[in-house]
């Protein structure tokens, strides 16, 4: 048994796959998804998506800034703004983005943005480095 | 252009194309929730007791040459105005594209919010854009309602005018009944709560019905700019043998003209028969190499 997966962006499906275990942390904390899981829908926060592939051979690898997954009869939706593999990830641009959200909250602690650009650049820079 | 065209509106569709799996799940979803006894309240959903400003946001295109494209949104967008304004509703315009604010801006409306560049190959940001402003609008109570003005791409023969409510959404349970079903499931488990989800989930609703509007617009332009311009090139070749025509009967008229004064001229000149056809033989076999 394994799950059918989709990442959806509001331009295009980005990726499809049968997988035996997705990985995806919602607002609440981390949640894994083995076949056969209950009906399930829930807000994504900005972090890692992982997904095991049915036969085993290979972990993808997503930095998900914002979105939803729902899963239901063994069919799993991940929709998604954005949602970067980790081979698509521009490794320097991260670090620049890393570097200026830094500066900008420390000059503002207070700065949301700056908050949201540095866990976003963050989670870019964590699955980047599971590139291959 | 045409082909320049033809090959935009072939773009064009396998975006809109494309752009169809995330907005028919997202509708999904709301179904799910809809069946997991979400409430239905939520600021983008309730409408107001009493109207009394209506947005509209008009879909146009930047550049003319596409047929009655760019006129047919204009027309039904000032007809709505001015309808609702004679009951005394006030009005509020958002435009996307340089068409509508030309013509907006000429006859002195007020134009409250002004996008250009997004209508050619509509990018998913754009759309967000434009969505967070009228939902800020309307959630702050500026605006009591929100028409969506643009063209419905039917198919690459047929486009639509679509004239259509925006905000406030029809309830959950109408969406999702507009979905069409699906099977039952079990219930389902809601991170962080079923209201929870709704409302992160209804702002990109909002953005992806606007986001597939500006597509659907997108591909009417480019269609309706492929029928222009291919009217325009069987004109031109009408036009062309027209013309081509006459500027042969013109020429063979000069060349009549021009013989008959060789002829007239070299038997004004007198002599003998035979030297007299000699001459106008050589001058004729020089004049018609020339021709």
């Amino acid at each position: 048994m394994s799950i059918h997966v989709e990442f959806v962006s509001p331009e295009r499906i980005i990726f499809e796959a049968e997988a035996k275990e997705i990985i995806v942390r919602t607002t609440d904390g981390e949640i894994g998804f083995l076949p056969g899981h209950v009906p399930f829908v829930g807000v994504l926060a900005v972090a890692e998506a992982r997904i095991y592939d049915a036969d085993g051979s290979t972990v993808h690898s997503f930095a998900v800034h914002r979105g939803f997954v729902e899963i239901a009869n063994n069919h799993c939706t991940i929709l998604s703004d954005v949602a970067e593999s980790a081979n698509d990830i521009d490794r320097a641009r991260a670090e620049v983005a890393e570097r200026r959200a830094t500066e900008a909250l420390a000059a503002d602690k207070e700065n949301a943005d700056a908050a949201n650009a540095l866990r976003r650049a963050q989670v870019r820079l964590e699955v980047a480095k599971k590139a291959s | 252009m045409e082909l320049i065209a033809a090959t935009r509106v072939a773009k064009a569709q396998t975006r809109a194309n494309e752009a169809r799996p995330y907005a028919a799940r997202i509708t999904g979803v709301i179904e799910d929730l809809a069946k997991g006894g979400a409430s239905a309240s939520h600021p983008l959903l309730e409408a107001p007791e009493q109207v009394r400003k209506i947005a509209y946001v008009v879909i146009s295109g930047d550049r003319g040459l596409a047929g009655p494209y760019n006129s047919t949104v204009i027309r039904a967008a000032e007809r709505e105005i001015m309808d609702n304004q004679s009951k005394g509703v006030d009005y509020s315009l958002i435009l996307i594209g340089k068409k509508a604010r030309d013509y907006f801006r000429f006859r002195n409306y007020t134009i409250d919010a002004f996008y250009e560049g997004i209508t050619d190959t509509p990018d998913y940001d754009s759309a967000r854009e434009v969505a967070e402003y009228v939902s800020e609008q309307f959630i702050d109570g500026d605006i009591d309602q929100v028409i969506l003005v643009f063209t419905e791409f039917v198919s690459i023969g047929t486009q639509k005018l679509a004239v259509r409510q925006f905000l406030p959404l029809e309830s959950v349970t109408t969406i999702a009944a507009a979905g069409g079903g699906g099977e039952l499931t079990a219930e389902f488990e809601f991170e962080p709560s079923a209201d929870g989800v709704l409302e992160s989930l209804l702002p990109r609703y909002v953005e992806s019905r606007l986001f597939s509007a500006l597509l659907d617009s997108s591909a009417s332009e480019h269609a309706n700019r492929q029928r222009a311009m291919k009217a325009a090139t069987d004109n031109a070749e009408e036009l062309i043998t027209k013309l081509g025509r006459q500027l042969s009967s013109a020429r063979q008229a000069a060349i009549t003209t021009e013989i008959m004064e060789i002829v007239g001229g070299a038997e004004a000149l007198g002599g003998d028969d035979d030297d007299k056809n000699a001459t106008i033989q050589q001058i004729l076999q020089t004049s018609t190499t020339s021709i």
